[in-house]
């Protein structure tokens, strides 16, 4: 299929979901980007059908709709290829497929994501259940469970060691791994695997 | 767990009992967690798959979640019976159709439902019969609150349960109730009744249809938003709404019967008389007709069926079930098979034959 606004292979096919109707818009990478760039607003979301097919509507209008509000073309090139340090996934990618890549993108990019979510929900704060556990000691709570997070990106560390066979550095990270892991282990959890 | 052993039993949540349950089919709560020290899913290498499916499996089923669990591993099950979980609602077709190590650990009411690597990690869900989502929150708590006590759940203070979508973050609930709508649907008042809750924040959607395609004159009304209200607020919201469109369905019912008795009457006698009579009837046929079978049963137009036996129908009908009822016989089509079930299923005269646990 080409695009609906050159030539090029359509490669992003966008379903805008808007009150009461269903639009479907192909374009080739480079219209598409515009295109996520300069959709405005939205309808604040799809949430889904919380059984089949539950949250799976793209999410093109309101994922792009207050990311251009006073960015330039260059900002936004410069912000698409920003990426997560721990998952790798870039902004770009993310507007694209509608999802995150791992829990540590909400503060990489808390700043893009403030408007989106407040778009989304009308808000920015959560009030609801909070985990009872408390953080290990020495974690800064305000964080949340980023300290835990932090192995993903430990994780591609200790691959590249191996690959550069650097099996020291391999063998530190590893270790660095599983130090967090134990600290964050629940402690029923742990029980449960000593008796196991 | 055998899957066989649920082809003769039907969940709970499709007893047809409940308070309200002439109208709402099911109260469902949903909540999406993930575990902190993992890429999301649609990020996860195959290797992470794995272990985020092992590390969830091995702790969930070694903890008590305040009922046994059967655990299903749907990444080496059959289509078809990934198919037969999709039409129990029990996964959702991108969880059926997804790739890798993923996996689903049920109760034996077919109440809990524990989806492992679905768009989130983990997906906890619980399906109450009938108008009951304080019943199912209250549920879901305690099986979320023993599961966390196992495992780190990604959370941010400020963000709160951070999820694989943004549309999810927050609290992570989705609170949701089924609804049986005929009266609405034929009087032609369904779509001002959907622009209201619209405009009230609340999404519709049809159950078993593509996107907000209904068949059978079954609606799905939930939450939208999961940031910013406790989950408290958000069970309210959607359990506030559920008493005025029971209320207009009963008015709708009520005119139907008063001005146009023997009308329905009609549409009613004869669409019971297609299911028990057809030779080949498709799916969607199938659902409208008793659709309209489950409506003449609640205005007391047909005298000898059970709703019990009606909800039943509508899932036995799907074609994983029909499937695996007839033995995997190939040899005939479904909308053949369909048609028979159904004949037999009437012809039978016991409508709780079917039924067996």
């Amino acid at each position: 299929m080409k695009c609906q606004q050159c030539d090029n292979q359509a490669v992003f096919h966008i379903t805008e979901l808007e009150t009461g109707n269903v639009r479907e818009v192909h374009l080739c990478e480079e219209h598409a980007r515009v295109y996520l760039n300069q959709s405005e607003g939205g309808d604040g979301g799809d949430p889904g059908d919380p059984g089949a097919g539950e949250g799976k509507g793209q999410k093109g209008g309101a994922l792009s709709g207050p990311l251009g509000v006073g960015q330039t073309a260059e900002d936004l090139a410069v912000l698409d290829k920003r990426c997560c340090d721990m998952c790798g996934i870039t902004f770009f990618e993310f507007r694209n497929q509608g999802r995150l890549g791992c829990p540590h993108d909400y503060l990489q990019f808390e700043k893009e994501l403030d408007p989106l979510i407040a778009n989304i929900h009308g808000a920015t704060e959560h009030t609801g259940r909070r985990p009872s556990r408390a953080v290990p000691a020495g974690v800064d709570a305000a964080s949340g469970t980023d300290g835990l997070t932090a192995i993903i990106g430990l994780r591609h560390g200790m691959k590249e060691a191996i690959s550069r066979e650097d099996y020291e550095s391999a063998k530190e990270t590893r270790d660095a791994i599983r130090g967090i892991e134990d600290a964050w282990m629940p402690p029923a959890a742990k029980a449960g695997e000593e008796n196991a | 767990m055998r899957l066989d052993t649920l082809t003769n039993s039907i969940g709970e949540w499709l007893r047809g009992t409940g308070p309200d349950s002439d109208i709402v089919m099911s109260s469902r709560v949903r909540l999406a967690r993930n575990l902190a020290q993992f890429p999301f899913v649609s990020r996860a290498t195959e290797q992470d798959r794995a272990e985020t499916e092992r590390v969830l499996r091995e702790r969930i089923v070694a903890v008590p979640v305040g009922q046994e669990l059967d655990y299903i591993d749907v990444g080496h099950l059959e289509e078809i019976d990934r198919r037969f979980l999709v039409e129990r609602q029990l996964i959702s077709r991108e969880h059926a159709d997804a790739q890798g190590a993923r996996g689903v650990a049920i109760d034996r009411l077919e109440q809990v439902s524990l989806m492992i690597n679905e768009e989130d990690h983990l997906r906890i869900q619980c399906m109450h019969s009938g108008l009951d989502l304080h019943g199912a929150w209250e549920q879901i708590k305690v099986v979320d609150d023993q599961i966390e006590r196992v495992v780190s759940y990604a959370f941010h203070p400020r963000w709160g349960y951070l999820t694989a979508c943004p549309t999810n973050v927050g609290t992570g609930i989705r609170v949701s109730v089924m609804l049986h709508l005929p009266a609405l649907v034929i009087t032609r008042q369904i779509d001002k009744v959907f622009r209201s809750l619209h405009k009230i924040s609340l999404a519709v959607r049809g159950l078993y249809g593509e996107g907000s395609q209904a068949m059978g004159d079954f609606y799905q009304i939930s939450n939208q938003t999961t940031l910013g209200r406790t989950e408290d607020e958000l069970v309210q919201q959607v359990a506030d709404v559920v008493p005025v469109l029971i209320d207009y369905e009963r008015r709708a019912r009520d005119f139907l019967v008063r001005e146009t008795q023997q009308n329905v009457h009609d549409q009613v006698s004869r669409a019971y008389g297609i299911l028990r009579t057809a030779q080949t009837i498709s799916n969607e046929e199938t659902m409208q007709l008793l659709s309209r079978v489950r409506m003449g049963v609640l205005l007391g137009l047909i005298g000898d069926v059970k709703i019990a036996d009606i909800n039943s129908l509508l899932i036995r009908t799907q074609p994983a079930h029909l499937h695996k009822l007839r033995g995997g016989d190939e040899d005939t089509s479904d909308d053949i098979e369909r048609a028979r079930y159904l004949r037999n299923h009437f012809e039978g005269g016991d409508s709780s034959r079917t039924i067996t646990n």
